[in-house]
């Protein structure tokens, strides 16, 4: 695919990647915390006492959380910016 | 001081997971807008050369046999290989559409390492059922990356290639180093701690 074309996507297709585009890491987000709900005993968090300290830094629910809200403010925030820079 | 296997399983999920998202993101957007900052087209390759190269602690420190060695090893290196070469086809450096055979190389090697150094039958705890669907589900999957060799810009290709990534990083959320699947635990693995 040429820079030109890449330039000249369709308004609608442009408008749709958006949409998914910043839905992913919100999404991902959602994830993690719906697991947080369903299995609680997987965040040891809240229940600190008598645990190790890996096990109070490596927390599964947590880690999606965490890849989600990642993804969101450090790859998906500029290539929006990008995509709406082609729309226009 | 180690923190346990189970822990390392889920950091290598994270991993997968944010792969996973680079990719679904570069499929959705098109190659041309995804590589339009320059640091954005080396983020997914760097990222699975990164893992490669972390594999390599995993190898040294949580080797509880010689066939553990010999699968984390080959890991490191394939990871290496197929992030590398997928480094210097996005900066230029490398020109032949061959050099992308080494991302079909990566699962059948890391698929095949899967299933040969679990020793256990797939019901006897959730980690060896886990491993041995990971195994399968790599060699099985090695067709989505050898398909897009040949049809880089296939969107059904590409978008296959990233759920791929978000199955694999779920199956090892799922890892535990001691617990029943699907209620079967065999009682030569032991008790589970939680």
């Amino acid at each position: 695919m040429s820079s030109t074309y890449a330039r000249s996507l369709p308004a609608d297709r442009v408008r749709r990647s958006a949409q998914v585009i910043s839905l992913l890491g919100p999404a991902t987000v959602a994830v993690g915390v719906a697991w947080a709900i369903v299995q609680p005993y997987r965040l040891t968090l809240l229940h600190p006492l008598r645990q190790g300290f890996w096990w109070l830094l490596i927390e599964p629910p947590l880690l999606v959380m965490v890849a989600g809200a990642f993804f969101a403010l450090v790859v998906a925030r500029p290539l929006l910016v990008d995509l709406a820079e082609r729309e226009s | 001081m180690e923190p346990p296997a189970e822990m390392i399983h889920w950091l290598f999920a994270t991993g997968l997971l944010m792969l996973a998202l680079c990719l679904l993101s570069e499929a959705v957007v098109g190659r041309e807008v995804w590589q339009s900052r320059p640091w954005r087209k080396y983020l997914w390759p760097g990222l699975a050369f990164g893992m490669g190269v972390f594999m390599w602690p995993v190898m040294a420190f949580f080797t509880n046999s010689a066939i553990h060695m010999y699968a984390h090893g080959s890991w490191a290196e394939v990871l290496m290989l197929a992030g590398g070469a997928e480094l210097g086809l996005v900066h230029g450096r490398l020109k032949s559409k061959w050099w992308r055979l080494t991302m079909p190389l990566a699962f059948v090697v890391t698929g095949t390492a899967f299933i040969v150094h679990e020793q256990n039958a797939w019901y006897f705890a959730r980690s060896a059922f886990l491993h041995h669907l990971l195994g399968w589900t790599f060699l099985v999957a090695a067709v989505i990356p050898l398909g897009m060799t040949f049809r880089p810009k296939s969107m059904a290709l590409q978008s296959a290639f990233a759920l791929t990534f978000v199955v694999l990083a779920a199956m090892l959320f799922c890892d535990r180093d001691l617990a029943p699947v699907f209620g079967h635990l065999s009682p030569l693995a032991g008790v589970p701690h939680r």
